[in-house]
């Protein structure tokens, strides 16, 4: 290849990357340059980039017109609680999966698999039933029991691939030094294997966090919702939304998963994929 | 089941002792809770299909065989949105692949700003679906929205309601789904491509292949095992999709952007008729069990990865 021709390929790499960089960025952008703007340059019929006169009255009056607050409580109980008891159950399977070939590891590989195709809607209305019986509708508690099982393909597909990346050479020779086989898991095994189940946990956080379908069905009083429902009561009857707080409460309410999401991405790709591309 | 005392052959030198008593323990705080409360209702759901459950009603349920499999084959609007959510899927499927295939090969090139796009992919995978909809709400926003602004700028005209006019509906929710799936679709082929052995790029590169050749003959059959399983999971995802059009149409205007999945909520949660609902989520994983057919054969031939 040509010195020009290999330059002129270079610049339209960077014109293409400079294309995604702008499509990827510019609703976000908006998003925020919405959020604080002041209620006239809202109205205006030209709106700018960036705001003219910056303000935080956008934020106050979301907190004023929703229960923000309490909705965030709510958001993080459900999602802690899904994300510790999810990987506090799914770990120990999760490694009988990956150490060992058997039927019911493979029948659930199965499952994981499967499971990724159910419309929720056949999986929700007798979940609602049963809740119902269990008078647990309109509670966090049976939101967090739906968030549980609905994360559990997902952590074990993650940790079966962490659990795979510890070498059972090791274990086999803390067995050898006559270590119990609880004592290996224990002392050699849970060690390596805590920064994957670290990140599994946080990334059954964020899925709670952010889920919506599940928490719209079984939640009805505002004092119990989970902030994206609390989210849509912004959005009221077509058009009449107001802009300026919808904005604020929104950007407010995806910080928390977007700090979370940088800090434990590589883990959480790398997890991935040691599950997607090896299995 | 035997398999838990019967490990791999050679893999017990150690003398790992897998009793099938400790193997159940690790095994059952995971399977109960699945089988409980997701295998269980899924059959459980499955049975409700055959019955004219209704919310709120006095007189018990009953069995009413494929009755409500026949109405569904007369509803019309049933149809429509099932043909809708098929356009979808397929609308946001395929540019989400084409878009994130090029994103990731320029990602695994040494380019300058690589970080960057990095940094900005992981936005719309971090983002609760109903922020990504208020968000682009906001874009489109017939008055205040940038889209608008930006046409008028550009002297295009006056720029349009894009989410409540009939022909741009459902073009402008395709476009937010692209949008906030394409980065779990560069990751993974990004991944497929960094396990691409360069020395293969290389030595087509010297045996005079253009990057068109490279593509298909080193490039391509190395992602593609991974674009197989990412394009068919995205297409069930998107087909199953709620959240993103709940709130940037909630279905309308006059159902055309109402998914099958809207639709099935309405019916259950809004009129109370769960059988009939049901019904509606049995048709729609049966269509989704022949795609993911299709797509485990093709799996199976292309990988010998297993």
């Amino acid at each position: 290849m040509s010195m020009r021709t290999r330059r002129s390929v270079r610049a339209g790499q960077y014109v293409a990357l400079l294309c995604y960089l702008v499509f990827l960025a510019f609703p976000f952008l908006w998003l925020i340059s919405t959020a604080f703007k002041p209620a006239p340059e809202l109205g205006s019929l030209h709106p700018t980039w960036i705001p003219q006169h910056p303000t935080l009255d956008n934020f106050r009056q979301a907190f004023d017109e929703q229960p923000l607050l309490r909705a965030a409580a709510n958001s993080l109980i459900a999602a802690l609680s899904a994300g510790l008891i999810a990987v506090l159950i799914a770990t120990p399977m999760a490694y009988v999966m990956a150490r060992h070939r058997t039927r019911l590891a493979t029948a659930a590989t199965g499952w994981v698999v499967v499971s990724q195709a159910f419309p929720f809607v056949l999986l929700i209305i007798p979940l609602f039933l049963v809740l119902k019986n269990l008078h647990l509708i309109n509670t966090l508690w049976g939101l967090i029991m739906v968030y549980v099982v609905w994360a559990l393909p997902f952590a074990l597909w993650m940790l079966v691939g962490y659990v795979r990346a510890v070498p059972a050479e090791l274990e086999e020779a803390a067995a050898v030094d006559g270590a119990g086989r609880l004592r290996t898991l224990v002392s050699v095994t849970a060690p390596l294997l805590a920064p994957g189940i670290v990140a599994t946990a946080l990334f059954a956080f964020i899925t709670a966090w952010n889920e919506f379908f599940f928490a719209l069905v079984l939640l009805k009083t505002p004092e119990k919702q989970t902030l994206p429902v609390v989210l849509t009561h912004f959005l009221g009857a077509e058009g009449a939304s107001d802009l300026g707080p919808l904005a604020a409460a929104a950007f407010l309410a995806t910080l928390p998963s977007l700090v979370l999401f940088a800090v434990i991405q590589r883990r959480i790709t790398g997890g991935m994929l040691a599950g997607a591309v090896k299995n | 089941m035997r398999s838990g005392r019967h490990g791999p052959p050679g893999k017990r030198t150690g003398g790992r002792p897998d009793q099938g008593v400790g193997t159940w323990f690790l095994i059952l705080p995971a399977l109960l809770p699945i089988l409980v409360l997701s295998v269980g209702p899924l059959l459980y759901g499955i049975a409700l299909a055959f019955t004219d459950a209704q919310s709120g009603r006095t007189r018990a349920t009953q069995w009413t065989g494929t009755l409500n499999f026949q109405d569904l084959l007369h509803d019309g609007l049933f149809w429509e949105s099932f043909r809708i959510g098929l356009v979808w899927a397929v609308g946001v499927t395929v540019p989400q692949f084409v878009l994130a295939l090029g994103l990731a090969l320029l990602l695994n090139e040494n380019l300058r700003m690589r970080w960057l796009a990095r940094a900005l992919a992981i936005i719309p995978w971090a983002m609760p679906e109903v922020v990504v909809g208020i968000m682009w709400r906001l874009v489109y926003n017939p008055d205040a929205g940038i889209l608008n602004e930006t046409i008028r700028d550009l002297g295009l005209g006056d720029g349009r309601d894009w989410l409540t006019g009939l022909a741009t509906a459902l073009p402008a929710v395709i476009v937010v789904g692209v949008w906030s799936g394409m980065p779990q679709t560069t990751v993974a082929l990004l991944a497929g491509l960094q396990n691409t052995p360069h020395e293969l790029h290389e030595a087509a590169a010297l045996d005079g292949a253009g990057a068109w050749r490279r593509f298909r003959t080193v490039t391509w059959p190395a992602i593609r095992p991974v674009a197989l399983s990412i394009t068919a999971l995205n297409f069930i995802w998107n087909f199953n999709s709620f959240a993103l059009v709940y709130v940037l149409t909630n279905g309308g205007p006059g159902g055309r952007t109402r998914l099958p999945m809207l639709f099935a909520y309405e019916e259950a949660f809004r009129y109370g008729q769960f059988g009939y609902a049901a019904a509606m989520g049995c048709v729609m994983v049966a269509v989704i069990s022949v795609i993911l057919a299709v797509y485990l054969a093709g799996r199976l031939r292309g990988g010998e990865d297993r």
